[in-house]
Parts: structure tokens; sequence; C-alpha cells
């Protein structure tokens, strides 16, 4: 196999960029863009997933992100015991029951001659079934958000280590993804794409809205770490000589220090996947998700389920974003779900695959990194061509104020016309699949 | 009991809100499935193509009052709502030459449009909230009630009340008209047959002489039309906000999946059965179950199925349901 100079020599630039950051601007402001860069990196790899491998066009990022998310919470944070005395067999009967209704309906529903009484027996037992979740779920949701609202009022996690979470987010992502699929494969393809969309919006009104498990917009803040935080960092004695070797303060190098341990950490997450990824693409199984991307009916013909293989890639892909989003909830420390928006977690992804290189996992990688790079730094360069285009109206017009104090959003025009322009001129992108 | 009493209130709090929202939902929803009709591909960028519309509208109408220009007791919107249409169909008809028709010439999967079609949503999106801002903007004016909930009460000497607002009769007018000459153009214009048969076969069309590219083009103006007054219709009901656009896409969908994908007639009920869904479940219904019950047995709890933070819920259910049991849509989609 021959060395392929071409992605050694746009990564070793993708480094320069960030080595440049660092020295012109600041480490800390580097590192940053780093974590998060490997984060996006490890989403984009899983939507590639989806999209290079099997053509599958998932809009939903966010909402698997999100569950990653709330997984984080529901592992580490320490349990509310008020909480659960106040409402917690409450609330557990009541999802229970909900549960039971669903699996009861579609039971009746696979046993039941088909006919007039199948309907309403069916709507029967979901009337009723609602009616007993909510009288039970009700009352003891509304007990458990009155324990201590300021700084609880939730029923907590399991008070388990952090790193857990990182699995269990992926798996609840992949438990919705299952669900998803299992209604929308097998469809034609906007199909899959609406109810991504939908499924995601949904996940985030739930979480905003469930503040007995989630505090909803209140946050959860203080989510406990895996890497000593600055403060800690100071103890150890190699953070001291490291100060001492590069001259920065303390404190500084303590900050670098944390970051920096959160990067090797997500490095070595995104070095398995990586060696997954290439591993199952470059077996029999990639060859067949392949081979049903390019060519359905022919895939068919081979004896191919190819809606099977679909769900399959398609639980696989949310669960990697669902991993991602974990991460992404650990390195904040804090889990908004306010501050979800679908530009920034779903369509932003979107940008990293198709910029980086539909269906080869390290374009996907170095498209997470650099969008992100970009995003970040495209905002000055926004303000100035923003300055620049209004320059027309004059120094105190009331138009140029105006698109002065939007001029955040033009980020988000740039994003597209760059997926646009990739899309259209160069459809491979930057590194192209073998 | 006081049956009229419960049906007033039902009036009041289900049924004007709902036949206006789901008017607004039928015209974007017949958008979505004329482009899916015509150009077979699902446009993502719709939610923010209204969005673009009302912008315009709303900065005419921001212009036309400070010329002191107003329609009475009508919103000036109305009087700004064409020039709304024409920057639309202008930006819609500029994304068709500078996007979509590259990929519609290469003959391409219909899910790589629906990816140019984010591309252009993002675009939209970052051009909207670059020109107006993100934040909420309301540019309702002239006479906000046409029926008064009190002036109703105190000249009836009922307990309950019924309200009209002007932008509801305006939307439920305006979707009226708008669906009619819609049906009229398309069942009885040369143009209309012709972008019926386009739909229906497109290589039998082409070979009966249609210009294909008239076809496209008359389908950009329509659907770019029909985004612009829905947006502003909605914008006038509930005002305007960026992101409340974009999110009406699943609605927008819901309804247009749940008549059949590229078949107006289905998109028209499908906006109306979502609409008047959304609202009867998140609907506290003890106001009106108080009215029908006996003495005494008045409801204590609100009987209120879904809070009201969950519409998005409601309409992505019934999506579900009628994927899972009847994929086509009720119309049978797919002809125009």
């Amino acid at each position: 196999m021959s060395v392929n100079w071409r992605n050694i020599s746009l990564f070793s630039l993708m480094g320069l960029l960030l080595i440049m950051t660092g020295v012109n601007q600041s480490w800390t402001l580097a590192l940053t863009i780093v974590n998060m860069g490997l984060i996006s990196s490890i989403m984009a790899l899983g939507v590639n997933m989806q999209w290079g491998y099997a053509g599958l066009f998932n809009v939903g990022v966010m909402g698997y992100t999100a569950l990653g998310g709330l997984a984080v919470v529901l592992i580490s944070m320490p349990p509310v015991g008020e909480a659960w005395s106040a409402g917690g067999f409450g609330v557990l009967l009541g999802i229970l029951i909900g549960v039971g209704t669903i699996l009861a309906a579609i039971a009746l529903w696979n046993r039941m001659a088909p006919g007039k009484l199948r309907v309403l027996a069916l709507i029967a037992v979901l009337v009723g079934g609602f009616a007993l979740n909510r009288y039970f779920f009700l009352p003891a949701a509304a007990a458990i958000e009155a324990v201590n609202p300021a700084s609880e009022g939730y029923l907590g996690g399991l008070g388990l280590p952090v790193l857990l979470a990182w699995p269990v987010g992926a798996l609840f992502a992949a438990a919705a993804a299952w669900l998803i699929g299992r209604v929308a494969l097998g469809l034609r393809s906007d199909y899959l794409a609406i109810a991504t969309l939908g499924i995601s919006e949904i996940i985030i009104n739930f979480l905003k809205n469930e503040d007995w498990l989630s505090r909803g917009v209140k946050n959860v803040v203080g989510l406990p770490r895996p890497i000593p935080t600055p403060v800690e960092m100071r103890q150890y004695e190699f953070v001291f000589q490291l100060s001492q070797m590069t001259g920065l303060p303390v404190n500084r190098m303590a900050t670098i220090a944390s970051m920096a341990g959160f990067a090797l950490l997500f490095l070595l997450v995104l070095a398995i996947l990586m060696w997954l990824a290439e591993k199952a693409l470059n077996s029999p199984w990639g060859r067949m998700m392949r081979a049903i991307r390019d060519n359905e009916t022919a895939a068919r013909a081979m004896g191919k389920d190819v809606t099977k293989r679909h769900l399959n890639i398609f639980v696989l892909g949310s669960a990697v974003c669902g991993l991602a989003g974990a991460m992404m909830v650990t390195l904040d420390g804090q889990l908004n779900p306010g501050t979800y928006e679908p530009l920034r977690y779903t369509f932003l992804i979107w940008v990293m695959v198709i910029v980086g290189g539909q269906g080869n996992n390290w374009g996907a990688v170095l498209g997470g990194m650099l969008i992100w790079f970009l995003w970040v730094q495209v905002e000055p360069a926004g303000r100035w061509l923003a300055y620049v285009l209004t320059s027309g109206f004059g120094a105190d017009s009331a138009v140029r104020d105006h698109i002065m104090n939007n001029v955040a959003h033009m980020r988000l025009l740039t994003m597209g016309l760059a997926m646009l322009l990739v899309m259209r001129f160069s459809p491979r992108g930057l590194i192209p699949e073998r | 009991m006081d049956p009229l009493n419960a049906l007033l209130a039902l009036t009041n709090f289900v049924l004007i809100p709902g036949i206006a929202y789901g008017s607004q939902l039928a015209l974007g929803a017949l958008g979505v499935t004329l482009i899916y009709g015509i150009l077979r591909f699902a446009n993502i960028a719709h939610g923010d193509v209204m969005a673009f519309g009302t912008m315009w509208t709303i900065l005419g109408t921001w212009l036309l009052k400070s010329w002191g220009v107003s329609l009475g007791f009508l919103p000036t919107a109305l009087l700004v709502l064409p020039f709304g249409i024409v920057m639309t169909v202008l930006y819609l008809l500029a994304a068709d030459k500078l996007v979509f028709s590259f990929y519609r010439k290469q003959r391409v999967r219909p899910v790589t449009l629906v990816m140019a079609s984010l591309g252009v949503m993002f675009v939209t999106n970052g051009l909207v909230r670059l020109i107006i801002g993100p934040g909420s903007q309301y540019f309702e004016d002239g006479e906000r009630f046409i029926i008064n909930v009190r002036e109703f009460m105190a000249t009836t000497g009922l307990e309950e009340g019924v309200g009209l607002r002007t932008a509801q009769a305006l939307t439920i007018a305006v979707a009226l008209i708008v669906m009619v000459a819609l049906f009229w153009f398309l069942n009885r214009t040369r143009t209309g047959k012709s972008m019926r048969a386009y739909s229906d076969n497109e290589d039998l069309a082409l070979l009966s002489g249609i210009n294909p590219d008239r076809v496209v083009m008359v389908t950009w103006i329509l659907a770019g039309g029909l985004a612009a007054i829905a947006g502003v219709l909605f914008g006038l009901d509930k005002g305007f906000r960026p992101f409340t656009y974009f999110q009406m896409l699943l609605p927008i969908f819901a309804a247009a999946i749940v008549g059949g994908l590229g078949n107006p007639m289905g998109a028209i009920a499908g906006g109306y059965i979502i609409a008047l869904s959304e609202m009867s479940i998140t609907y506290a219904w003890r106001r009106v179950v108080a009215h029908l019950a006996p003495e005494g047995w008045e409801p204590n709890n609100l009987l209120q199925v879904l809070s009201s933070d969950y519409n998005l819920a409601v309409s992505f259910a019934i999506m579900v349901l009628v994927l899972i049991f009847r994929p086509t849509g009720i119309f049978r989609g797919k002809t125009i």
C-alpha cells in the first residue's frame, strides 16, 4: 500500500492551523477548538457511517447527541434521595404502565382478527392506559419537582463513574434510532429525513419540559469530570515542572494540562472508533453496505435484506452520535437542553461530512476538525465582510448598525455556501472515497 | 348541562384557532407537495423560504408605516404581500438556477436534491437572521378583532364568548381564495394541465411536447407564492420568529404526508387534520366538559392530554401512524 501523501499533508496542514492559533492567539483557544473538533469529528464519523456507507439521510443528529448528554446526567450525578421518596415510585409506575400499554396494544393488534372490534379494543387499551399513566405520573412528577427546586427538583442519577455514561449514551441513541428506523426505513428516502428531523425536535422538547428527569431549562450543572479540574491540577508535581520549563504561569499551565487531558481521552476514543470503522468498511460487511448503497436492486437480487442492513447501520451511526453527545456534555460539565439548536448540532455536522468527503472516514474526521475550526474562527472574518459590504450605507446608517448587530449569523451563510459549493464543484470532498 | 356554552367554548378555543392554523399549514403543505410532485424531492428549505417571504413583507410594512400608509382596519402587511411574493419567487428562481437545475439535469437520486435543499435552507436561514435578526417581530396592525369576546358576551348575555381576530378571519378567507385559484389553475388552464401531466408521467409529457423548463419555473413560482402567503398569514396570527418557521417544517410535512405527498387535495385535508388534532390534544378540556357535565360532577383536573409544549409531538405521532398503516397517505399520493 502506497503512502497516502495527500491525506498526510491535509492533516498536517490542519495541525499547522491549530498550532498557529496557539502561537498567535492562545493555547487555551487552540485546545478548546481541538476538544470540540474531536467531538465534532466523532459526530461526523457517525453521520458518515449512515450516509457514506449506506446512503441514509439522517437529519436528527441533534436528538441523538442530546440523548447521549442525558445519559451523563442519569449515570454520573448523585441520586436525590428526597426526590426519590417524594415521587420516585409514582414516576416508575407511570413509566411501567406506559410501556405496558404500548406492548399490550401491539400484542392486541397482532393477535386479534382484523375488523372494527380490533380497532375499538385498541383505542380502549390506549386511552385507558394513558389515563392510568397520567393518574400516577403527574402528581409524582410534580412532587419531585417541588423538592428543593433551586438546586435539585429532579431524580438525580445513579452516582456511577462518568466514563460509564459514554457507552450508555450510545445505547440511548441506538434505542431511539431503532424505533425511528423501524418506522421510516424501507419507505422512500425523504421520509427518513422528515422522521429524524421530527424526532430530534421532540427529544429536545422532552428534555426541556420534563424537569423531573433533566431539570429542563434550569440546566444540570457541576457534572463530575473524568479529568482533574485546573484547580486540582495545580497540586500535581509535573504541572509545576512544566510551568518552570515553558515559563508559563502555573494557573495557565494547569488549565492547559486539564484541557490536554480531555484531548488525549477524546483522541483515544476517536482512534478506537476509527480502527473499528476502517476494519468494518474493508470487511465483507462493508463491501455489502456499499453494494447496497450503489445498487439496492442488485443487492436485493443477491439475497441481501436491504431494510434490515439499513436498520443496522442506522442504529450504529446514531450510537456513535450519542457517544459524542455524552462526551460533549462531560467536557462542558453541564447539560443545558435550551442550547441545542438544529443548525449547530445537525446541519453543521452535515457540512463537515460533505466538505470532508462522503464515504471516507478520514474525510469525515478532517471535515469535523476543519469546519469546527472555521466555525470558531470565521466570525471575525464575517464581521469584516459585512463591514465591507455595508460600507455603502454610510457610517451612521441604521441599516448598517442593524446588520452589524446580527453579524454573528454570517457564519450560517458561509457554512451553507461552503456546503453548496463543495457539493457542486467537488462532490467527493477533500478526501474522496477510495 | 349547558350544551350551547360548551359549543361556544369549543368554537372559541379549538375550532377557530384550529381552522386558522390549519389554513396556514395547508398553504405550506401545498407548496411542499407541488415541489414533490413536479421536482420529485422533499424541499427542506420550505420553512425558511416562508420566513424569507415574511421578512420582506415585514420590512415593507415598516417602510409603509414610516410613510404613514395603512389599510384601515386591515393589516398593512396585506398591501405589501405582493412584494413579499415577488421577492420569494425571485429568490427561489435564483436558487433553482444556481443549485437545483444542475442536479436535475444530471438526473441524480432524489436524496441528493434533498441534500442540496439542506444547503439552500442553511443559506436562507443565514440571510434571514442576518437581515432581520433572530428575534420575534409582531407586525399585525389595523383593527385587532372582528368579534370581541367581551362584547359578544355583553350582547348575548351568555357565559362563554366567541372571539374572532382579524388575522384569523383574514387567514381563512385568503386561504380559501388561494386554494380555489390554485385548483382552477391546475384543472382549467393549459399550463396547469401540463403540470399535472408532467407529474403523472414525465416521459410521456416530454414526448407530447411539454416544455419541462417552463413547468419547473411555474412550479417554483407557485411554491414561492404559496410559501410567502402562508408565512405572512402565520406571522400575522402568531408573530414572526425565524426559528418557529424552521420548526413549522415538521407539521407542514406531516400534513403533506398524511394527505399523500404530491396530492394537493391531500395537502389541504392534511393541514386541517394536523392542526385540529394538535389543538384538541393540547387543549385543556375542563371548561367544555364542565358545561356538559351534570351539576356537581364538574371535573377537577385540566383534562389536557399533553401540555402545549408538545404540539410538535402530536403532528409527528400522526405522521408516524400514517407511515405505518398507510404510507401513501389518505388521498393516495403522487398525482397532482
